[in-house]
């Protein structure tokens, strides 16, 4: 078989393919991004049992192979009584993965925002709160974006991980194509052309929104 | 030339500090720290770096708690006070390095407190707003952001941005430090405009001639205490302190002979 | 006590996988290195076609998931003739993709120096080769350590994936010892502390390494 053969008889498989690694990663990455807010500020602000338990989590988390805790998730709950569907497993296996990751991020985007802006915040007698929410959050989250967008396109890859559990993604499809027409390395060339493009598209979108969302007359974040 | 205190019939206190200490990690930096503020006054404070007066200043708007000693504004105690924010916006605070929010255009610069902390509605901010950004000279500057503006520019809008809050008090921790010679006199005109038209103002700053042209009292602190607090002609002319005088020798030396504003 | 006992009975086991999963570190972290200063030298010095060429040689295998990689030349190099075992097809896919990382955090490092350490260099006499050596290199390393440090605990964590070409490393250990003891939670938890004693301990001690190489006075650059 042709290249051309493989990707005309096989492209219906990688859409569907496709729009769930899309759904995996996008959801993956919102709801981490919401966990990674209580973590950051319960490490930076919260008060000693708070601050030891983000941080134990975020180690242990970072300091781990993804797939492991994948497998801890998928394999192992059904022990104790939850069945948890390979998508499923897959979703809060990379969302609890990525908020220790996305925590850090914001640990130090936030910290790269001068005492400076909370002294001032505070001297016109705005609360701690307030400072936070309407002064140092939102030029921290504008220094946040580079890297979550990194954290994006690191799960959009990641994301094939979760065809070993039996994820129908991409990777899944090709597996599933392949062990039909016997072409494993031109299925996977496919794949990897759509990971290519996939992630180049995303990274040239996010590149533009950043320039948009920039503050005037500061310098663009230099991002690689 | 100094304002005119009528001294006994407006003898009216604005901040009274008490007996302030303060140490950071075990090193006394505020070691006792006296003083009152009336109405309408403005005391410059000099003194070498490191002496703990930028400490003295965020004592006062509680950026910073005391160890022990009082302070007041006017009848409220500031240190022990349940409801600092309140006090906050009583009192102005004009940083050195301006800590203007970078992610706001100058006019939500100085909206921010107006709408947030003190809760008015937007047309009546932009008003307020609009007026202390014409007395700072920036009313054409209002949708610019705070990296295109110059350093003396961010200045004045970061007084712009104390002033609106309409506080009883100014704190100025040496406002034009940061500050291109040739941009200093921007601020210090805006400064000596507002001590003019009554503000009480507390100033570190080492710019002998403004301290000259409006400072009812200059405080020399060093080495967490205040040597002498004495009018500009007595410190200028014939200081009480030895130590007075060979630190003014040293200042004009590094900044050269003050210039008559 | 049962899981005691299981746990006992495994540790060889997992000993095993542990050493093929630092072998797999070791060798795809050197192969990634050797690959990245050549690839990184290329793109600094290299004629136009040679910068373009390993530009997108980065690109690529930056772009591309990790597994999507080892598939790759899991079943690609068989088709020209070359016929690799797992665990080294698995090396090759690890090296190369961490040596695209890697590269950039060299070049990244060297593009920091300022002009003038060339400059000073040049003014010394020393050829390009000599400068580049003596000057550019000894301190484009110190600058590279910590984001390299960020890399190698990247691969360690990473070579779980050769678990999907049928290496045996410490997962699937892991997992051969769970289909004859069925307790997957106490197994897969016990691989991922060692996984985290590897990367713990990995951080550290590339951690004293940098303090050690630290320039005094020298600000290195956090990556
Ligand atoms: N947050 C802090 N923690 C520890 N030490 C501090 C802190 N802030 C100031 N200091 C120390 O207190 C002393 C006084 O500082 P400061 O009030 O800034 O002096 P000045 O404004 O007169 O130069 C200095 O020795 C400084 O290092
Ligand atoms: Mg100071």
């Amino acid at each position: 078989m042709t290249f051309f053969q493989i990707v005309q008889s096989s492209w219906r498989y990688m859409l569907d393919g496709l729009w769930i690694t899309l759904f995996l990663t996008l959801t993956s990455v919102v709801i981490g991004f919401f966990i990674a807010i209580l973590l950051a500020l319960s490490k930076m602000y919260g008060n000693k049992a708070l601050y030891a338990i983000s941080n134990f989590y975020i180690e242990i988390i970072r300091g781990t192979p993804l797939l492991v805790q994948l497998f801890i998730l998928y394999y192992s709950l059904p022990v104790i009584g939850i069945r948890l569907s390979p998508l499923t497993a897959s979703i809060i296996a990379f969302f609890l993965n990525s908020s220790a990751y996305q925590a850090e991020y914001l640990r130090g985007a936030i910290q790269s925002i001068s005492s400076g802006q909370m002294h001032a915040a505070l001297s016109i007698g705005m609360t701690k709160w307030q400072a936070i929410r309407f002064v140092i959050l939102p030029q921290a989250i504008r220094r946040f974006i580079p890297s979550w967008t990194n954290e994006f396109i690191y799960l959009l890859k990641y994301s094939s991980l979760s065809y070993i559990v039996g994820a129908p993604e991409i990777m899944a499809q090709a597996k599933f194509v392949a062990s039909r027409n016997f072409e494993f390395f031109k299925v996977y060339l496919f794949a990897a052309i759509i990971y290519f493009l996939l992630v180049t598209g995303f990274s040239e979108v996010f590149k533009y929104i950043e320039n948009r969302l920039k503050i005037p007359g500061t310098l663009s974040q230099a991002r690689e | 030339m100094n304002k005119n205190n009528d001294s006994n019939s407006s003898n009216h206190v604005i901040l009274r500090v008490q007996n302030v200490h303060k140490s950071y990690n075990g090193v006394e930096v505020l070691k006792g720290i006296s003083f009152i503020m009336n109405k309408g006054e403005t005391k410059v404070i000099i003194g070498p770096s490191g002496t703990g007066k930028s400490t003295l200043l965020m004592c006062i708007n509680r950026l910073v708690e005391v160890d022990s000693g009082k302070i007041f504004l006017e009848d409220d105690e500031i240190t022990s006070a349940k409801n600092v924010h309140k006090i906050r916006q009583e009192i102005g605070f004009v940083f050195q390095h301006f800590n203007l929010f970078e992610h706001l255009n100058v006019l939500d610069n100085v909206r921010l407190g107006l709408i947030k902390v003190k809760k008015m509605n937007k047309e009546e901010a932009t008003n307020i707003a609009l007026k202390e950004l014409e007395r700072v000279g920036l009313k054409n500057k209002i949708d610019l952001y705070p990296a295109q503006l110059s350093g003396g520019q961010k200045q004045r809008v970061a007084i712009a941005r104390a002033l609106a809050m309409n506080p009883k008090l100014m704190l100025f921790d040496e406002p034009t430090s940061a500050l291109d010679p040739e941009l200093i006199g921007e601020v210090l005109g805006v400064m000596i405009e507002l001590a003019k038209s009554g503000m009480t103002m507390l100033c570190v700053t080492h710019e002998l001639g403004f301290a000259r042209a409006v400072a009812d009292e200059i405080i020399f602190m060093e080495g967490g205490v205040i040597v002498e607090q004495d009018p500009p002609q007595v410190i200028f002319n014939n200081p009480k302190k030895e130590r007075t005088k060979e630190f003014l020798n040293k200042l004009t030396k590094l900044y050269g002979k003050e210039e008559n504003q | 006590m049962e899981s005691l006992q299981i746990v006992i009975n495994s540790i060889p086991y997992l000993l095993k996988g542990t050493v093929v999963t630092l072998e797999l570190a070791f060798f795809s972290i050197v192969l990634g290195f050797m690959v990245a200063i050549f690839v990184s030298i290329g793109q600094l010095y290299g004629s136009k076609f040679v910068q373009t060429f390993f530009l997108l040689y980065e690109r690529i295998l930056r772009s591309l998931p990790e597994l999507v990689i080892l598939f790759l030349i899991f079943y690609g190099l068989p088709i020209i003739g070359i016929r690799l075992n797992p665990l080294v097809a698995s090396i090759i896919g690890l090296g190369l993709r961490s040596s695209a990382y890697q590269s950039q955090i060299f070049r990244g490092a060297i593009s920091s120096l300022p002009k003038g350490q060339v400059d000073a260099a040049y003014s010394l006499g020393m050829t390009k080769f000599q400068t580049f050596f003596n000057v550019i290199f000894p301190q484009a390393m110190r600058i590279s350590l910590s984001g390299w440090t960020n890399e190698a605990a990247v691969v360690l964590k990473d070579t779980s994936l050769a678990y999907s070409l049928g290496v045996i490393e410490l997962l699937r250990q892991g997992t051969y010892i769970i289909a004859v003891t069925n307790k997957p939670l106490l197994i897969y938890v016990i691989c991922g502390l060692i996984y985290f004693a590897l990367t713990f301990s990995l951080s550290k001690g590339l951690g004293y390494v940098e303090k050690k190489l630290a320039i005094p006075g020298y600000e290195v650059r956090r990556g």
